[in-house]
């Protein structure tokens, strides 16, 4: 009896209780899908990944045809949500940057313009303004009377043509990730503490020479990846009904940017007025005092510290925004969960796709959050920093 | 008014407007540039939307005319559809009723006389039940109507008002999990936590929706609506803990130590001292939560449900009026944006509110 009546023995008793019924209603469900799989003759595990799927996607950066199989497709997916982060988490930064900063001006008409725009796109839910905006591309002339602007970007109701590499779009891709990383490396090695002293002749050659390797690298890997007996760049051309040669942004990519990007660069808007209100306005009158310009105020005081304040809150938001781009079903553009949702109509094997799905989403949110959090504390005011 | 008192009047006026816009050469040009923008903006709205527009059902022929601005007759000949879907023609009234119960029900709990658990907690219950009976029938004399028929502004509504009845609740045990001091308890809510928020809504929703039947035994299964709206309620319930998780963060931890020193037993010290204190720490964050709760509600278009956005689309589907997009969006776009605007001003309300009163 004593020992019943003993808390610790109870609590131990409570938490192994708990884990035991999850264990058993997963086990139950696990059961469950069994046989309702085996009634509907589906057999499980990840075999399907090999078979072919017979259905095309719009948009795709790897090669991929009807004769592919659901390994490639999911791929492909998973690709066009990377794609779509990489190019709306920058845009939507900038955008909230730009208003997030006009907010704060003293300037009071900028304020007005900032907070309609804010006040505008934050109070309408994305999916409609995605709609809204995908209608409005689609409205756009045929490509017989495109809208071009200097007759190499043209503006269709089929998609946005532009000029391109005659290059597969993940080398492009890889080209211009090493560039920005030996862009990276170079600010490193110029301002890290650890070559501090490095004598600034060295400096300037070394980085000279990061920049060289990056350009080489990038140069190589497009001249060795480029299709054989077409020009580097080709300009989109008119034959027959539709626009051929270039890049074409298709309307559904398009419709994607726009929305999530000014419909994120709303909601980073706030974050970042919210983070210059939040540094003291001594500091930026200590500036004053001791007589620097308004843009060096800005520049070297109020916006290292205003970063420094809304990190964690803009962590959350990229991941919010990388979660967004999942409406894109809604228009048809093939993100990774409109590839995995018609994989499942297609194929049946639910569980698994599920399964990878969510797998996905968790990797790529942990990712980003792990990356910034690294940057949050690589940046953070530490010890006698903390003033503010 | 003398003379002198007009003339520093205007001179106050011309140097406040001088200040707010015209600081500097810089500033000046800046101002302008915006202005102009501005009004381009406002006006080219204002001559689609208000001079060029058709209003009436009946001249719906005018809209096709080149010089036609918005076609309101599109929202005059359908906006029945657009608010209540597929709801039957002569009961329309409930469902505006029961829609405009929910709104009071949300209004009433923004008064902070009515701030406490019990109170809040039947005037949700009634607002919440009193919208149910209205829209489903089958008592009262009220002739009964299907769930599947509901459709529209209502929907949305309902779906609104169920993940808030049941997300609530279902935060606070999340959250009181997630505070035991019993480890493996903890951890495992930290991880059902984690992993919820790290997944897009929308993939819940599908698998709400989707894949919960496979897995749970056929009497289950329930309606699809109600499974959405449960994993709806358990992705809120997720966010929601988290929020309040901050909420009691900012109790001080005396509070529940001097609770304990008294003899207070858990559930009091948690009922009586930790709960009310978080929550009203909590509070702008857990507007914002409604906030974007009420948006997100939109995403059950994507599984296939009648909801705003979808009778909207069937508004215009027709081909007598499939021009008339850019109208029903806007529309739906007011819509959405009066409810959104007036909770998120008074989030900010309450904000600084708060703010002066901890200074």
């Amino acid at each position: 009896m004593k020992t019943i009546r003993n808390q610790k023995v109870q609590r131990l008793f409570i938490q192994y209780g708990f884990l035991g019924s999850l264990l058993f209603l997963l086990i139950f469900s696990i059961l469950i899908a069994r046989d309702n799989l085996a009634a509907q003759g589906i057999t499980s595990g990840f075999a399907f990944l090999q078979r072919t799927t017979g259905w095309e996607v719009g948009f795709s950066l790897i090669p991929y045809e009807a004769g592919d199989n659901y390994g490639r497709v999911i791929l492909v997916g998973f690709l066009n949500t990377l794609l779509l982060g990489a190019i709306t988490l920058p845009l939507a930064t900038v955008l909230g940057v730009i208003v997030g900063v006009m907010r704060t001006l003293d300037n009071k008409m900028s304020r007005i313009v900032g907070t309609t725009y804010v006040e505008i796109f934050r109070n309408i839910p994305l999916i409609l303004q995605l709609l809204v905006w995908y209608a409005l591309l689609r409205a756009l002339p045929p490509p017989r009377s495109a809208i071009s602007i200097g007759e190499s970007v043209f503006l269709t109701g089929r998609g946005i043509f532009m000029p391109g590499f005659n290059v597969p779009a993940l080398w492009t891709i890889a080209a211009f990730l090493i560039l920005l990383t030996s862009l990276f490396v170079m600010q490193w090695f110029r301002k890290a503490r650890r070559f501090y002293h490095v004598a600034a002749q060295t400096k300037r050659n070394g980085s000279l020479a990061i920049i060289g390797i990056g350009l080489v690298v990038a140069a190589g890997i497009i001249t060795a990846t480029r299709e054989a007996g077409l020009p580097l760049v080709t300009f989109p051309s008119l034959k027959g009904l539709n626009f051929r040669g270039g890049l074409n942004l298709t309307t559904e990519i398009s419709a994607m940017i726009l929305a999530i990007s000014v419909y994120g660069g709303a909601y980073i808007a706030e974050i970042i007025r919210a983070g210059f209100n939040a540094v003291p306005s001594g500091q930026a009158e200590a500036g004053r005092a001791v007589g620097l310009s308004e843009w060096n105020i800005f520049s070297r005081i109020r916006l290292p510290l205003a970063v420094r304040i809304v990190m964690p809150t803009l962590i959350n938001q990229y991941v919010w925004l990388m979660k967004a781009t999942t409406l894109g079903v809604a228009i048809g553009f093939s993100d990774y969960f409109a590839v995995i949702s018609t994989s499942i109509s297609q194929s049946g094997q639910t569980l698994e796709l599920i399964g990878l799905l969510m797998g996905g989403f968790v990797l790529v949110n942990y990712f980003i959050a792990w990356a910034l959090n690294r940057l949050n504390d690589a940046i953070k005011l530490q010890g006698t920093q903390l003033r503010i | 008014m003398t003379s002198s008192q007009s003339a520093s009047f205007f001179q106050s006026t011309f140097l406040n407007l001088r200040r707010d816009f015209f600081s500097s050469k810089i500033g000046g040009t800046v101002s302008l540039l915006l202005l102009t923008l501005l009004i381009f903006v406002l006006w080219t709205a204002f001559d689609w939307a208000i001079l060029r527009a058709i209003w009436l059902a009946e001249d719906h022929q005018l809209c096709k005319l080149d010089d036609a601005g918005a076609c309101w007759s599109v929202i005059a000949a359908r906006w029945r559809l657009i608010l209540f879907g597929l709801y039957p023609y002569d009961e329309h009234w409930r469902s505006a009723l029961g829609c405009f119960a929910v709104v009071l029900t949300v209004v009433l709990s923004c008064i902070p006389r009515f701030w406490s658990a019990k109170k809040i907690g039947t005037i949700w219950l009634l607002g919440y039940g009193s919208f149910y009976i209205l829209m489903q029938g089958g008592i009262f004399g009220l002739s009964s109507v299907s769930i599947d028929q509901w459709g529209g502004l209502a929907l949305t509504v309902f779906v609104f008002a169920s993940v808030a009845v049941i997300g609530m609740p279902l935060a606070v045990i999340l959250l009181l999990m997630r505070r035991s001091e019993m480890p493996i308890i903890s951890q495992t809510t930290g991880v059902i936590i984690d992993v919820v928020r790290a997944l897009p809504l929308l993939t819940i929703l599908f698998a709400a929706a989707v894949v919960l039947p496979f897995v749970i035994p056929g009497w289950m299964h329930g309606d699809k609506l109600y499974r959405v709206i449960l994993g709806f309620a358990l992705f809120f319930a997720c966010y929601q803990a988290e929020i309040l998780r901050g909420g009691v963060q900012a109790v001080a931890a005396g509070q529940e130590e001097a609770a304990k020193a008294l003899g207070l037993s858990y559930w009091h010290r948690v009922s009586r001292i930790v709960l009310p204190q978080a929550f009203r720490a909590a509070l702008p964050p857990t507007i914002n939560q409604f906030v974007v709760t009420f948006k997100d509600t939109s995403i059950i278009t994507i599984i296939g449900f009648f909801e705003i956005l979808a009778s909207g689309a069937a508004a215009f589907g027709s081909a007598e009026w499939g021009f008339a997009y850019v109208e029903v969006y806007v529309f739906i776009g007011l819509i959405y944006f009066s409810f959104v605007f007036c909770l998120s001003r008074y989030g900010a309300y309450l904000e600084r509110r708060h703010t002066i009163a901890t200074r």
